[in-house]
Parts: C-alpha cells; structure tokens; sequence
C-alpha cells in the first residue's frame, strides 16, 4: 500500500499568502499612525480628572431650563428627523428602482443611479447640513433637507436590494396577463418589498432621531442650537439638561422602532 | 356522466386585498406632512430664494481649488491615523466586551451591566462624544481616537455579541470533551466560528469610522473636518469642493479594497 505523506492544511498557498499580505498591511497602516499621530501625552493622562471636573460642573442637572427652551427643540428636532425622512421616499424610490436590475436593465442607468447613491452616503450629514446653511440660511429648512440628502443613500441602497431579492414568478404571472407597468409595479413588486421598505424607513427614522440632534451644532435648527448655545456660555448644567433630553429622545425613538417591526413582521 | 362541469359563476374575493391601516397610514403621513410645514415654518419663498444661491455656490465651488493640497493631505494623513487607531482599539476592546454581553456563555448579571454600557455608547451622535472629548483632552487627533473608540465599541460589540450568541454548541461542547480551559474553549470553538463575520463587520467599522473622522474635525477633534469647516468659513467653496472630492475618492477606495479582503477571508456580506 502506498502510503500517504501529505498533511492536511487548514488553508492552500495562495490563501496564507494573502492573508498574510492583508494582516502585514493592516500591521504596517497602525504602526504608522502610531508613530506619526500628534498625541500630547500630558492631556491623556490629565483625562480622568478633567472628566470628573466636567461632571461636576454639570451636577446638579438644571431640570428648570427644560421647558424653557429644551422641550420645544426637542420637538423640532423630531419633526427635521420625520419630515427628512419623508422628503427622502421622494429621490431614494425612483432612485432604487432605476437600481434595482430587474427593473431597469440599462448599465449606464445603474452607474448614474449608483453615483448618486454613493456620494450622498460619502458626505456627512454635518457636511450636507454646512452646504444647506450657505444655500438656505440657519434654520430648520437646512436641517431638513441635510437628513434628507444624507438618507437618500441608505434607503436608496438598501431597497434597491431589497427589490433585487424577489421572487421573479409573480411578475411574469402578472406580466403574462398583459397588465400594465403600474399594475406590475403596485401588484408584484410592492406587496413583496413592503415589509423590508417599513423596516428600512423605521431603520433609519431611528438614525435621523439621532442625527438630526446635532445638526444644529452647525446651524440647521433643533437641539443642536440649544447645545452649542449652553456650550458657548460654558452653562454645563444646561448642557446635561439637553444632554438628558437627547438621550431620552434616542430611547424612546429605539424602543418605538423595536415594537413596531415586532409587530408587523 | 359530464365530463364538463359548468363554468363557476361564484364571484371571487379580491386576490389583493387593501389592507386598511395601510390607508391610514398613508392619511397620517400627508396629515403630518401638512402640519410640520406649517409648524416648522417652512415656506416655499424661501426654497425658491435658496435656489438662486444653490446656483452661486456651485459657481464658486467649481473648478475645485487643489492648489493648498499640503493642508489638504494633512488632514487626510491626521483622518486615516485617527479611523485606523481608533478601529483597532476599538475592535479590540469590542471583542472581550461582545463576548461579556454574549448570553450563551455569561450569566444575567454580566450580560446586562455589559449590554448598558454598550448601549449608552450607541445612543449619542459620535459629534457629542467629540464635544466631551474635546472638553476632557483638549483639541486635536486625541479627541477624535476616543470618541470613535467609544463609536466602536457601540456598534461592534453588539454585532459581536449576536454573532457569539448564534454559533452551534456542538463545537464548543466538543473541546469541553477534551478538558479544555475557557480560554482554550473560546480560542478553538467560537473565534473559528466566527472569524470570518467578525472580519465582515470590522470592515464595515473601519468604513464607518473613516466616514466620521472627516468629520469630528468639524467640533475640533481633528481630521479633515477641521479642514473642511474653515474652509467654510472662510467661504473658499472651491477648497470645499476639493476637499469633499477627495472624500467621496477615499470612501469609494476603502469601499474596493473591503470588498477584497472579504473575498480574501470569504465572509458573506
């Protein structure tokens, strides 16, 4: 009998090779930027004790200053984050369904879809908020539309997946019966993508809760502008007020969110 | 015998029934888009007005100005440092704080002390752990690292967490059998099971954290959002431009480069 005198290896040649290669690279990229980073070591260790010194500057939280102006920002931002929401269904579906290649089959018309998907997804929703304030002032017009523009990638993205997915056989069906575009569209692609088009509006409604509190950091109206305000006065008692308020809000907003889709899907 | 039966003249039920609290829905949308315009006090005068400027900007904005690429490329280097520090800390930290919220291996009062924790780091906007952070640290590259390290560990340890929580204990009870210590078990029974996911997300991370290091810069933690925001105020839009052109390149390339080592590591999206 002819023995056997290859052992058994976990990975081929090739393999180890370019795992090695990607965790020599991922060596090579962090020992630089430890190297080469401006760190003053002194404010690191002085971390700890300025932490302390900022949480007692924010004790006793200033509860008063809620209704003042808190509450009524808090309730703006809400809204930017919903209306965002909103205005973004109107670019993020046209856009998804030029995406999606079982609906358009044009390459050229995908890379367009795609460019516009991929540079509103790069650019920050601060950055989106920044261009908004120079084109329309200070204010919640400006917020609104930087959570819009911002989503458009993610819902965009993510629904275009979701058509891709579907079972192409009711389609046909309905196809084969002669019925029109539209009826296709509201009788064989809609009811299939419904579910996953809610979670992904609710997915990120939860997103935009949280970004649209720091919008106004630049000017684009809601909490945000009530933060800075107190940060600028170095009121640090106001700050955790508004602090507590976004917290809240964000809970509130996740908890909503989780039942929702428990209950529909 | 009929061999035919009489065509059926039962009237069917509609396939595609409306189901009704879509059309509520639909009715409190509009509802509520109707009422926050009003509230919100936002006019269309004001949009058309906006336009015109929309018009000026983009003027100035184009042909983006890379003639300062030195300010620029620093800020780009002082980013990268910033998403790569904080990525590998972060993750690395995320991996023993995902494996204390994992249900299947700890018990109640571990996992939830931990899960807390994980989301009381998920629940802010990385730009106010920044603002702290600038406050405790001071500015530059320093506030940024920790706030995203803090961004990472909210997002990672909880996937890592599910992640644990889904293998088989199959495995695991296999190097049990063995006489294996826990940290022999963990080594050889969960990491090879999932590895490959933990790449998959820790790519995703470095994506996201490469996003928010250009943009904590904008609350002074350094990064090309401190860049970008001077710029903007200094209204040098075709700077700006440029500046937002070598993001959008720098996300597109780390987009490229993720996809292969998925592929090199074969982890499903």
């Amino acid at each position: 009998m002819s023995q056997i005198d290859h052992h058994w290896q976990r990975f081929t040649l090739k393999e180890k090779l370019s795992r090695f290669s990607v965790y020599l690279l991922f060596m090579l990229a962090l020992v630089m930027s430890m190297r080469s980073v401006e760190i003053i070591p002194e404010f690191f260790y002085d971390a700890p004790e300025q932490m302390m010194d900022m949480f007692n500057r924010m004790w006793p939280i200033d509860i008063a200053f809620y209704p003042l102006t808190v509450h009524a920002a808090i309730i703006e931002t809400l809204n930017i984050a919903t209306l965002g929401t909103l205005v973004t269904l109107f670019i993020a579906i046209p856009l998804a369904l030029i995406n999606a290649s079982n609906i358009v089959a044009s390459p050229i018309a995908h890379w367009i879809a795609r460019f516009f998907l991929v540079s509103s997804r790069s650019v920050n929703s601060l950055v989106w908020a920044l261009l908004f304030v120079a084109i329309f002032g200070p204010g919640v017009l400006a917020g609104v539309l930087a959570i819009a523009f911002r989503s458009v990638g993610f819902v965009g993205k993510l629904l275009a997946e979701a058509l891709e997915e579907i079972d192409m056989g009711t389609i046909e069906a309905l196809r084969a019966t002669g019925a029109p575009w539209g009826a296709v569209m509201c009788k064989g692609y809609w009811p299939q993508v419904m579910p996953a088009f809610y979670s992904i509006v609710l997915f990120r409604w939860d997103i935009n809760v949280r970004e649209s509190a720091v919008l106004g950091l630049v000017g684009a109206g809601g909490i945000g502008v009530v933060l800075n305000d107190s940060m600028n006065l170095f009121q640090w008692q106001q700050v955790a007020t508004s602090l507590l308020a976004i917290f809240a809000v964000v809970i509130m907003a996740e908890v909503l969110v989780v039942n929702i889709r428990k209950r529909m899907i | 015998m009929a061999g035919l039966k009489a065509v059926p003249t039962t009237v069917h039920a509609n396939p595609f029934p409306r189901k009704p609290w879509h059309s509520v829905l639909s009715i409190v949308a509009i509802i509520y888009l109707v009422y926050s315009i009003n509230t919100l006090g936002l006019d269309w005068q004001r949009f058309i007005e906006g336009l015109g400027h929309a018009d000026k900007l983009l003027d100035r904005m184009f042909p983006p100005n890379f003639e300062r690429w030195k300010l620029l490329l620093e800020g780009l280097i002082e980013s990268l440092e910033i998403a790569v520090i904080a990525s590998t800390v972060g993750i690395f930290f995320s991996l023993f704080i995902g494996l204390l919220a994992a249900r299947n291996f700890m018990p109640n009062w571990v996992t939830i002390p931990v899960r807390g924790f994980i989301a009381i780091c998920r629940s802010f906007h990385p730009v106010i752990i920044a603002i702290l952070f600038v406050k405790t640290v001071g500015f530059g590259a320093l506030a940024g690292i920790l706030t995203l390290i803090i961004a990472t560990i909210g997002f990672i340890a909880k996937l890592f967490a599910e992640a644990i929580e889904e293998i088989s204990f199959k495995q695991v009870e296999a190097i049990q059998a063995t006489g294996a210590g826990f940290i022999n078990v963990i080594l050889f029974s969960v990491v090879p099971q999932v590895f490959s996911r933990f790449i998959g997300f820790a790519t995703y991370q470095f994506d996201s954290n490469l996003r928010n290091s250009t943009m904590v810069g904008i609350v002074g933690a350094g990064g090309l959002g401190g860049t970008l925001f001077s710029a903007f105020q200094r209204f040098d839009y075709d700077f700006v431009a440029a500046i937002l052109i070598t993001i959008i390149a720098l996300i597109l390339f780390w987009e490229f480069l993720s996809t292969l080592i998925r592929t090199v590591f074969q982890c499903r999206k």
